[in-house]
């Protein structure tokens, strides 16, 4: 295995595999949306009950890769609690480092999210990490479906398809 | 001018004696690669095929020697280029035993050459109330065009079901049949299963109503020797990139008598007769179906691609494959937790699987780290993925090429990937 790969399947990332935090649905969401990866199928639903500006709380559940449910699991759990503002501006960092556009050691709130630092070196797999991310941006617009191929969304990532 | 030579000389290392993979894997200068350290086992190449030195010597010689446009100048080039073009037909036509080369359309693949049916027959015959049957087995290519047809037109899809083996149900296809049927299209061999459809028993049904058939041969044509007459199919369609040639070429056959009636699917110079603003008429066959400027180049290369095969011989090739499949379908089937997709009792070197609790996108992410590259999603059948309940499959692909040793390296990785997993 090279360096990258390595430190992309490491235990926290798998663990969140395995035992994915915050997954099923929520019974009072205010806002939902269902994102898609056409490259793979995959798809996720992500549900938020907001309370005023806050994310109250925050669920997952659909079928993707162990990078796409890691990702999504350590999302709920970082953005649990936050501000909106907060939480869209970690959304955004996180695409930028995961797109390559951000060094990890400029990030200002990635945190423990920086395990996902090394998917940049894996493009065709940059999809699978942004998913739920791009799927949070969605629910917070009120979008009900997005795609990773969603030309129109900011996260777009231009990447190869199937 | 100087004389075409054909693609293969003595100088090639291919040769019809007992088969010698690794004389043959010596032809391929790409198979010498290390991904990540390690030795290159491509196994994907049901998505695309890799190239014999043969062909990239063809490319070569017609790009350093030959080229110029075809069938216009009365100069050397113009007309180098133009018999290699038309040689390469000539190749393609002995290759699928057509009767003559007119039946022969160039394409840029598989996917041009039904969308042209689809335009220049389906848009012509189908009407409101027809129903075109297709299998579950389908590639989106051969499902998708015949949906745009069925809305334009208000036709109907009728689409034949598989049993739990991946194989067609036959009988549920002949029981489709009705008055209004007007066309079959379907696989020869399944992209992700690897199912061998009996095509020729399914093509023999629907002739008996007067009902015409289209086989999207694109997995067939590089494992097996295809023969349009004792298929006896009306179209047939391959691509040069699944079988050692270039990308953006491909081979529509078509009954001669269905493609005088068609009409032409793009419109442009090369495929007209005459042009003027009160009418214009169309050339003859193949011509009328070749507008513009053909990727000459990748044609050629084609043809010298069928060469290649041809005196490696598609009777051996099969016979290697088989060995291959059966090889890796005993090994996988034997792995604590990998689950094979599709066991149809005739399949092509195809083998999908699944390993449980992991998805196929970390699978081939954690393969490729290995170096062995497979394809892992959907594999453009999502009908198919449905029908058989999974979203997505890993799904290692042999060509003539590969080795046996290969076969333990990809049994070596799905191991250690369950490792990392574990």
């Amino acid at each position: 295995m090279t360096a990258d790969t390595r430190a992309l399947y490491q235990e926290v990332i798998l663990d969140h595999n395995r035992k994915p935090r915050n997954y099923g649905v929520l019974d009072h969401a205010s806002h939902h949306a269902e994102g898609l990866n056409p490259l793979c199928g995959d798809h996720i639903d992500v549900a938020l009950a907001m309370a005023g500006d806050r994310v109250e709380a925050i669920a997952f559940h659909g079928e993707s890769c162990a990078i796409c449910k890691a990702s999504a699991s350590m999302m709920t759990m970082a953005v649990k609690g936050k501000r909106r503002d907060d939480a869209q501006a970690l959304a955004r960092e996180f695409v930028d480092m995961a797109c390559g556009r951000l060094d990890v050691k400029d990030a200002q709130h990635i945190g423990r999210l920086a395990v996902f630092s090394g998917i940049s070196e894996l493009p065709m797999r940059v999809k699978c990490a942004i998913l739920p991310w791009h799927t949070l941006q969605a629910a917070f617009n009120a979008v009900a479906t997005t795609s990773t191929e969603a030309d129109d969304d900011p996260m777009h990532a231009p990447m190869g398809d199937a | 001018m100087t004389a075409v030579q054909p693609a293969i000389g003595p100088q090639t290392s291919a040769t019809t004696q007992p088969f010698d993979v690794e004389r043959i894997r010596a032809d391929f200068p790409i198979l010498e690669l290390r991904v990540g350290g390690r030795p290159l086992v491509y196994l994907d190449n049901a998505a695309s095929s890799q190239m014999p030195r043969p062909v990239i010597d063809r490319l070569l010689r017609y790009q350093t020697s030959e080229h110029a446009n075809i069938h216009r100048a009365v100069h050397f080039l113009s007309e180098a280029a133009t018999t290699a073009y038309e040689g390469a037909r000539a190749k393609l036509r002995r290759f699928i035993n057509a009767r003559e080369e007119r039946e022969v359309i160039l394409t840029s693949g598989t996917t041009e050459g039904i969308n042209l049916v689809m335009h220049g027959w389906g848009r012509k015959f189908i009407s409101a109330g027809d129903e075109i049957i297709l299998t579950v087995l389908e590639h989106h290519s051969n499902i998708v065009p015949w949906q745009m047809l069925a809305a334009e037109k208000g036709a109907t899809i009728r689409v034949v079901p598989i049993d739990d083996a991946g194989e067609l149900r036959v009988d549920a296809y002949e029981a489709l049949f009705n008055e209004r049927t007007r066309f079959v299209a379907l696989g020869h061999v399944s992209n992700a299963l690897g199912t061998v459809n009996p095509v020729r028993q399914m093509i023999e049904f629907a002739h008996a109503r007067g009902v015409a058939v289209l086989v999207d041969g694109a997995q067939a044509a590089p494992h097996m020797a295809v023969d349009v007459q004792a298929l006896d199919c009306d179209f047939y369609a391959f691509s040069g990139h699944k079988m050692c040639g270039p990308t953006g070429i491909g081979v529509l056959y078509g009954r001669a008598a269905l493609l005088e009636q068609m009409q032409p699917f793009k419109g442009g110079g090369d495929m007209i007769h005459t042009v003027s603003f009160e009418g214009t008429t169309y050339n003859t066959i193949p011509h009328k179906f070749e507008a513009g400027t053909p990727p000459i180049a990748a044609a050629i290369g084609l043809g010298a691609a069928v060469d290649y095969l041809s005196v490696v011989g598609l009777p051996a090739i099969a016979a290697h494959e088989h060995d291959l499949l059966r090889n890796a379908t005993e090994q996988l089937g034997a792995l604590p937790g990998v689950r094979i997709i599709g066991s149809a009792r005739d399949k092509a070197a195809v083998l999908s699987f699944v390993v449980q609790g992991i998805h196929p996108h970390d699978v081939g992410t954690l393969l490729n780290q290995e170096g062995v590259a497979v394809r892992t999603g959907h594999h453009c059948a999502q009908p198919l993925m449905k029908r058989l309940g999974v979203a997505a499959t890993s799904r290692a692909s042999f060509a003539f090429y590969n080795t046996h040793a290969e076969v333990d390296a990809l049994v070596a990785g799905i191991r250690s990937v369950q490792k990392v997993f574990s």
